[in-house]
Order: structure tokens, then C-alpha cells, then sequence
């Protein structure tokens, strides 16, 4: 028992410090973007968006413990209603603020 | 020297107001009051031991609503004092700074820190009672949930006195909350306050998520749980989604004041519509999940009093989760006329649809009652005061929900009209009668009914004076947030009446202090446990509940299941007790929510030095609890035996 808590921790230890590493790099490239202005808009908004759902991807993968996880329907129905709040949240607030 | 401490002081405390030295004498006189009888009594090991460091729901609930009571108090001075200036055209009770701040902070009170921990008051007290659990998933984090709601009220609170009011609206548009137009502490308070607050409300949602998800008692299909249990499911899906929106948005606000950013200012390429449209999609989700417990509350109150299963068990169960998805999809309808009108026919029409699940509900509550042989015991005297309320209320919002004529009806008093009467008719009747339907099962005694009876049609008469004359005043284009108008107005007659019906209000909230008092005076402990003939686990256990609330868990294979073994004669349990494992109490939830305190306190006044002992002391605590792994212990068999029999369980 305790061996195997000790690997799990291990473990999850590696996948935070890897997921931090891949959150840091996708945030700091956007902000080196804009804070050079090195692209232009569209470009530099798709890669600012893409960067985004990357980001996304990551924290869900190294930080929620998923695959650990058994329960397979609660996941993947959380992240259903997740991806439509995401969506609805982003995509509403570009719809509503252009005028 | 002296010169500079009496410049600071007279920045740092609020002067010049009669109402507020009344305040600070009132403030040091109750705390003065309150350690005096603590420490004649002597109390304070009692109160720490007891309270301040418990992580059983039950305690938690009682603070919430000890707290969320004292909120309505609060709030409710706040709408007296507004309503007061408003009697008469060309009052000057209140200057207009001063209405800006009352109107600011009533708002912000009674839905952040009356309306959700009188929420949490019901999530904690009821749900896992009634789901046969010993206690929520996490009672440690429970407890941080409690401790930072308290500390973010009693911050936000402390703006009256110290540093002034916040006075931007509650919700507090930019550009108006923008360091330009308002400089003082006021508005970093709003932000903290809420923050530090908005922290427990996210954890209470995660909490009493998994709770619902995971502790239900052998046997209890999620499709056989009550249906408050249901609403506070539905209700903890939308507190995960929207909360998160509410801490981002503040957080820009604040990285806004703080640092000089401009995401809402219009001059450094910001735009503060960003705000309106973010806030909302936090504000708007809010008012739903405030409610739907209460619709919850309603569902177990009419079965029960009708002596009928609920009508409709599985459309009841279709409507509250389409009302939290579809409550993410309405925003827009706060502010029709910022958008395009493509984009305010769409969310007109989602608008509109929210009134089709909500609809189902209350026609199932009347299908429950007909035919039943119903009760008017209080608990079924607020939810039948709540059907036609709550009518009347939704459909002054699908009135508002058309969007062309929402360009007429904006900003006016018949909005403000509309949302007090869903706020107060639903969500407040909704938790008041929650509270007389639960109040024996948690306090072991029943409340005086004459008592509630005069406080029920105070509440009730004095809720159609105030608010059916501002519907017409809304309509005779007075608008909101008005702090005095002429006699030449004609809004004279129907703001006096108006008036009349808050101090009725205020009376009705007087006498439930007084039916509280009373009752605690004259404890009637008669048929405590059951003593509405209920229908679900909560019932079948004696009040108050032991901490480890069943002694044996159920065993549950019905829908209303203390119902149907009482109907079967299968309420005696095999007394087979095993060792309960509990958690054990911890004073770091309260320590974290003091440095949380020094936290918000120090970011208010800019103190960056304060705000950083804060926050290590923030971690630190975490670390702390970390690294304690001496988090529980087991009671013993002969002791739940001597605890069973001394209180009657185990029936």
C-alpha cells in the first residue's frame, strides 16, 4: 500500500512539473507576440486562440488526474458541459462585442 | 507627526455622518457586548472547541445562517434607509453620495452574502441528511468555504466604516469602478470582498458536487434522490461554471486598479463594455443558481404537505438541469441595448425558453397539491405565497425579455420591480420556507407558528405595497438608482406607498427575530424528529442529529423512502453498530480566512507589504494542513451506543 502511494505520487509529480513547463511556454508565447507586436492580426489572434485551446488541452491532461480516474461517464459528460460553457463563453463574448 | 496620523486618520475612517458615528458606536458597543458575556460566561474555549474550528455540515450550516441573517439585517437597514429617502420628492435624509453607496452595497449584500450563504445555510444543514451521508466529501474544505465567505463579508462590511463604501452599482460597471472615478478604497473592497467570499462559494459547488455525486447512501439511484438534493446538484454545476468567470473578471478589474492596466478603459484600448459582457455571464448564471435550490425547497415542502409523491419526478429532475445549462445562454438580456440586434433576438428567444422548464415546475407543484390533502403548516404557507409571486414575476420577465421593449423598460423602476419579485418571492420564500421546514430537524425544536404566522403576512403585504406601485412607477419613467426627484414628477403618491411596504417588510423580519427568540426561550421539543410526517432520510433520525447523523446507514430502495417504510412498518434497524470513522476538527480553516482578511484588507488600502504577510500566511496554512496527518479518528462502538440511546435513535 504504501509503495504504491508512494510511486502515484511520484508520478503526478512528474506530470505537474512537465504540464507547468508546457503552460509556461504557451503563455509566455502569446505575450511575446503582442509585447513585440511581431505578427499582425489574423495571424496573431489565431495563434493567441490556438495557444489557448493548447493550454487547455494541458491543464486537462497534467492536471486533473483523468486517467487515473475509472468513472469514465462523469468525465467525459463534465467535459461535454465544459467544452459548451467554453465555447458559449468565448465564442458568445466575440459574437456579442462585434458591432 | 501628530499632523500626519490626524490626515491619515481622517482618510482612514469615514467622518461627517451622523449614521456612520451611530455605526462605529453600535460596532464597538456589540463587540464589546459579545466578549464581555464570552468571557463572564466563559465561553471562548467553548466557542473555539466547538464552532470556530468545527468541520460538521451541521455547525457550518448554522453559521451560514447565524451570518446570512445578520447579512439581511444589513442589507435590509440598506433598503429602509433607501426606501426612507425616497418617500417624498426632494428629500434630503440621505446626499446622493451617500444613496450611490446604500444602493451599492444593499445590492451586493443581499445576493453575495445573504442570498448564497442562506443557500449554503440549506446545502449544509440538509443534504447530506437527506442523502444518508455522515458528512459532505470534503468537511475540511467545508469549513475553508465557511471561514472565507465570513471574511469576505465582514471585509466587505468593514467599507462603512473605514475607507468608504463602495458606490459603482453592484456589480460595478466599468468605467465608473475604474481608479478614474472611483479612487478611494471603496472599490478595491468590493473586489476583495467578494473574492476572498467568492473562494468558499466555488468550493461549497465542488463540494456539495461529489458530495451528491459520490456519498449517497447504498441504494439511492441518483433518479430516487429527493429533489432538493437534485436542485442543489443542478445549482453546484452552475457555482462551478460561473464562479471562475466572476474571480477572472474582478481580477482584471483589479489588475486594472492596481497595476494601471486597461482592459476596461476606453483611452489605453480597452473597452469597458468587455466588463458588462463578462460580469454577466457571471450574473446572470448567479440569479439561477440562488433559485433553484429554492425550487428544491419547494418540491420537498408541497410532497410533503400534500401527503403526495411529487408530481412529475423525472420532468421536475428534465427542468432544473435544462434550467443550468440554459442559464449559461441569456447574459445578453442585461444589456439589449449594447448589442446588435441579431445578437438581442437570440437571446431574447433563449430568454423566453428559460420560462418553459420553470413553467413545467410549477405546474407540477399544483398537480402535487391537487388532490392532496394538503397542510398549512408554515413551510406550505411561503411556497403557496411563492406560485402566484413568482408568477407574476416571470412574467414581467418575459415582458423584459422582448427586446424592443426592454429599450422602454430598462433602467426603469419596472425592472427593479421585476427582479425583487423573483429574488424575494422565490429565492427568500423559497429559503424561509426551507428554513421552517428544516429548522426541527437541525435546532431539535419547533418554531412558534403564531409568531410566523404574523411574520409570514407582514412579509407578504408588505411585499405587494412596496413593489407593485414601482412597476407603475416604472412605467411613469422613474428611473433606478435616483436618489431624490420633484414634486413635479407626479412620483410622489406611489414611492410613499412603496415605502410603507418596506417598513411592513422590515416589521415581518422583526417578528421572525422575534419568533426565533421565542422559540429558543420556550423550546417545544415535542415530536421533533418527524415532526411533519416527512418523506425522506432527514426524517428518520432524531434532532438534532448526532455528529455522525445515522448511526447505521440506510438502506434505500424507494424514491420517498422514510415514507414508504413508514407506510411498510420497516423503520426498526438491526442495531449493528461498527466504529464510525469521523473527521476531526481543525482551526487552520479560520486562521486561513483571517490571513485571507489581511490579505484583502492590505489590497484594499494598497499596502502591498500587508497583502504579501497575508498571502504567506494564506500558504503557509495550507502547507500546514498538508502536512498534518492526524485528520481523523474513529468513534467507538459503546460510544454510539451510549450516544443512541441517550438521544432516542434508532427508531
Amino acid at each position: 500500500m504504501t509503495t504504491e502511494k508512494h510511486t502515484e505520487h511520484h508520478s503526478s509529480f512528474q506530470s505537474y512539473v512537465t504540464g507547468f513547463l508546457f503552460s509556461i511556454v504557451l503563455t509566455i508565447i502569446p505575450l511575446v507576440l503582442v509585447l513585440n507586436d511581431m505578427l499582425e492580426n489574423p495571424l496573431l489572434l489565431v495563434i493567441i486562440l490556438l495557444a489557448a485551446c493548447f493550454q487547455f488541452v494541458i491543464q486537462i491532461y497534467y492536471f486533473m488526474h483523468l486517467r487515473e480516474n475509472k468513472n469514465r461517464g462523469y468525465i467525459v459528460l463534465a467535459l461535454i458541459v465544459g467544452i459548451i460553457i467554453v465555447v458559449t463563453v468565448v465564442g458568445g463574448s466575440a459574437w456579442v462585442m462585434n458591432f | 507627526m501628530i499632523e500626519s496620523i490626524k490626515n491619515f486618520s481622517s482618510d482612514f475612517f469615514v467622518t461627517g455622518d451622523p449614521l456612520i458615528y451611530g455605526a462605529d458606536v453600535s460596532i464597538v458597543l456589540v463587540m464589546v457586548a459579545i466578549i464581555f458575556v464570552l468571557t463572564y460566561f466563559k465561553k471562548w474555549k467553548w466557542l473555539w472547541s466547538e464552532w470556530l474550528t468545527t468541520v460538521d455540515h451541521k455547525k457550518i450550516g448554522i453559521m451560514y445562517l447565524i451570518a446570512s441573517l445578520l447579512m439581511l439585517f444589513r442589507g435590509g437597514v440598506d433598503a429602509i434607509l433607501m426606501r426612507t429617502q425616497l418617500a417624498f420628492p426632494n428629500m434630503d435624509f440621505l446626499p446622493s453620495d451617500k444613496y450611490n453607496e446604500i444602493f451599492t452595497t444593499h445590492g451586493t449584500i443581499m445576493i453575495l452574502f445573504m442570498a448564497m450563504p442562506l443557500m449554503f445555510a440549506l446545502f449544509n444543514m440538509v443534504v447530506p441528511l437527506q442523502i444518508g451521508a455522515r458528512d459532505v466529501a470534503y468537511p475540511f474544505l467545508n469549513a475553508v468555504s465557511f471561514w472565507t465567505f465570513f471574511f469576505g463579508a465582514m471585509l466587505f462590511n468593514l467599507s462603512f466604516v473605514i475607507g468608504g463604501s463602495p458606490d459603482a452599482g453592484w456589480l460595478s460597471y466599468a468605467p465608473l469602478s475604474e481608479t478614474q472615478f472611483s479612487e478611494g478604497p471603496g472599490q478595491n473592497y468590493y473586489i476583495w470582498g467578494i473574492q476572498i467570499s467568492g473562494i468558499g462559494s466555488l468550493a461549497s459547488g465542488i463540494n456539495f458536487l461529489v458530495t451528491i455525486l459520490k456519498m449517497r447512501a447504498p441504494g439511492m439511484k441518483l433518479m430516487k434522490m429527493p429533489m432538493f438534493s437534485w436542485s442543489v446538484l443542478s445549482s453546484c454545476i452552475i457555482i462551478i461554471f460561473a464562479f471562475p468567470i466572476l474571480t477572472v473578471t474582478l481580477g482584471l478589474l483589479f489588475i486594472d486598479r492596481y497595476f494601471g492596466a486597461n482592459f476596461f478603459t476606453l483611452a489605453g484600448g480597452g473597452n469597458p463594455m468587455y466588463y458588462v459582457n463578462l460580469i454577466w455571464m457571471w450574473g446572470h448564471p448567479e440569479v439561477y443558481l440562488v433559485v433553484l435550490p429554492a425550487f428544491g425547497v419547494f418540491s420537498e415542502v408541497v410532497a410533503t404537505f400534500s401527503k403526495k409523491k411529487i408530481f412529475g419526478y423525472k420532468s421536475m429532475v428534465f427542468a432544473l438541469l435544462s434550467i443550468s445549462l440554459l442559464s449559461f445562454f441569456t447574459w445578453v438580456h442585461h444589456f439589449f441595448t449594447m448589442a446588435d440586434y441579431k445578437v438581442d433576438a437570440f437571446f431574447a428567444i433563449t430568454t423566453m425558453a428559460i420560462a418553459i422548464p420553470t413553467g413545467v415546475k410549477v405546474f407540477n407543484w399544483m398537480f402535487t397539491m391537487f388532490r392532496g390533502r394538503i397542510q398549512m403548516k408554515p413551510p406550505m404557507l411561503w411556497t403557496i405565497a411563492f406560485i402566484p409571486t413568482f408568477l407574476v414575476g416571470g412574467a414581467t420577465g418575459v415582458m423584459l425579455a422582448v427586446a424592443p421593449a426592454d429599450f422602454q423598460y430598462h433602467n426603469s423602476y419596472f425592472l427593479i420591480a421585476h427582479f425583487h419579485q423573483v429574488l424575494i418571492g422565490g429565492v427568500v420564500f423559497g429559503f424561509f420556507s426551507g428554513i421552517y421546514y428544516w429548522w426541527p430537524k437541525i435546532f431539535g425544536f419547533s418554531l412558534n407558528e403564531k409568531l410566523g404566522l404574523w411574520a409570514f403576512w407582514l412579509w407578504n403585504i408588505g411585499f405587494y405595497v412596496t413593489f407593485m406601485p414601482q412597476y407603475a412607477l416604472g412605467f411613469m419613467g422613474m428611473p433606478r438608482r435616483v436618489s431624490t426627484y420633484g414634486w413635479d414628477m407626479g412620483w410622489a403618491p406611489l414611492n410613499f406607498i412603496s415605502t410603507i411596504g418596506a417598513f411592513l417588510m422590515g416589521a415581518g423580519f422583526i417578528f421572525q427575530v422575534w419568533q426565533i427568540v421565542y422559540s429558543i426561550k420556550h423550546r417545544n421539543k415535542e415530536g421533533a424528529a418527524d415532526p411533519w410526517d416527512g418523506r425522506t432520510l432527514e426524517w428518520s433520525i432524531p434532532s438534532p442529529p448526532p455528529e455522525y447523523n445515522f448511526a447505521i446507514i440506510p438502506k434505500v430502495s424507494e424514491q420517498d423512502d422514510w415514507w414508504y417504510k413508514k407506510q411498510k412498518g420497516l423503520t426498526k434497524v438491526k442495531e449493528d453498530y461498527k466504529p464510525i470513522h469521523m473527521p476531526k476538527n481543525s482551526g487552520i480553516p479560520f486562521i486561513m480566512g483571517g490571513f485571507w482578511f489581511i490579505t484583502g484588507f492590505g489590497l484594499t488600502f494598497e499596502w502591498t507589504w500587508m497583502g504579501i504577510i497575508g498571502l504567506i500566511g494564506v500558504a503557509t496554512s495550507i502547507v500546514v494542513r498538508h502536512l498534518d496527518n492526524d485528520t481523523d479518528y474513529y468513534i467507538p462502538v459503546d460510544e454510539i451506543e451510549r450516544t443512541e440511546a441517550r438521544i432516542g435513535g434508532t427508531r
